[in-house]
């Protein structure tokens, strides 16, 4: 406290400087001066609007802001809910799509399994089973022929067969009957008696289309052979035709038609 | 001592009483109450200073509040009434540092 002047009370212009700490003490004694009390009254009302205008300050709504203010909220409000709107649109626009593509995508899809399922069981690569006949014909002296077969399947075809199996040899497009020195052979492989054909189709019209006259019951009796019909809820085809790459057939693009 | 009393208890019943505000002294009270404090801490460096006198205080302290609600008043006249609160706010800030930093040297010597 270098300023440090010994000099007693006197006016506060001159005030004894014996440190600003304890010219504060000094100061903070009551004194019981009319400007004084003047000044607690000030200091009073000064305490009394601070905590006001705090609490006010804290409970403060939209009531008490000024017009402009108040404008530019709503405008802040009015933007904010136009952005938000667009952003909802876009966004349900796109739910929407989603939705709908996904709906496309899965009937795509089981069309599609559709499709793979009726070419498996057209080209014989599926396993297939519904209702359908039995077919056995038992031929000890080995009197029929592939013809006979032949025709066999082709009046199962006509009475509406949709899969056929021979022995355990699935019936396509490209099955082909040969009568080979020690028996029958569909496509290549020996087939022998019991020959037992399975067909899927309309069981009551197929037995029906076996039994007709000159029909294959009667030219299998004819050869001496037995053969039985039996009607079935359920038969299983489940020989397996593997195909092969077409070596010379190729498919012309852009004709494909639905095909049946 | 008694004024700062006067301070602590002025809080108080605010505290307690927690008045509403009359809507044509809303836009003044913040601006008054800056503008008080800035004659407190004015008051505490003149203390400081030792130039304090009861009676300026007194009378900076209720020219600084009737000074500054008239220039909001004004201001709110004028269409700029936002714009020349926070001009006040300001000023009043910037003595209220300086004031604040010139009793901090005293106090502390730094």
């Amino acid at each position: 406290m270098s300023d440090e002047r010994p000099t007693p009370a006197t006016p506060p212009d001159e005030a004894p400087r014996r440190g600003p700490w304890s010219s504060m003490f000094r100061m903070a004694r009551p004194r019981a001066t009319r400007a004084n009390f003047f000044a607690a009254a000030l200091a009073l009302v000064l305490g009394f609007a601070l905590a006001t205008q705090v609490q006010q300050t804290q409970q403060q709504g939209l009531e008490q802001l000024r017009e402009e203010e108040l404008v530019r909220i709503l405008d802040d409000v009015s933007q904010d809910a136009a952005r938000l709107g667009n952003d909802a649109r876009a966004l349900e626009a796109t739910r929407d799509r989603l939705l709908s593509g996904a709906d496309t995508s899965a009937e795509a899809l089981r069309a599609a399994q559709e499709r793979l399922d009726t070419l498996g069981i057209l080209a014989g690569t599926t396993p297939a089973k519904g209702p359908g006949i039995e077919l056995t014909i038992t031929d000890p002296e080995k009197k029929v022929t592939s013809a006979l077969l032949l025709d066999a399947l082709q009046e199962l075809r006509d009475a509406g067969a949709e899969a056929v199996q021979i022995g355990d040899v699935r019936v396509v497009a490209s099955t082909y009957f040969t009568d080979g020195p020690g028996g029958i052979e569909v496509s290549g492989k020996r087939v022998d008696s019991p020959y037992v054909i399975r067909a899927i189709g309309d069981s009551a019209t197929m037995a029906s289309a076996m039994d007709i006259p000159g029909g294959v019951n009667e030219s299998v009796r004819r050869l001496g052979a037995v053969s039985t019909v039996e009607q079935r809820d359920t038969v299983d085809i489940t020989a397996l035709h593997s195909l092969e790459q077409p070596q010379y057939a190729r498919p012309v693009p852009g004709q494909t038609g639905q095909g049946n | 001592m008694i004024p700062v009393l006067g301070l602590i208890g002025g809080i108080l019943i605010g505290l307690f009483l927690q008045p509403e505000v009359p809507l044509w002294l809303q836009p003044y009270l913040p601006i008054a109450v800056i503008a008080a404090l800035d004659a407190v801490f004015g008051a505490v460096r003149a203390v400081l200073d030792g130039i304090f006198n009861d009676k300026v205080f007194v009378v900076s302290f209720l020219a600084n509040v009737v000074v500054a609600g008239f220039i909001v008043f004004l201001g709110d006249q004028l269409g700029v009434g936002a714009q020349l609160s926070t001009g006040v706010v300001v000023v009043l800030g910037v003595r209220i540092f300086s004031n604040v930093a010139s009793i901090r040297r005293h106090l502390f010597r730094a």
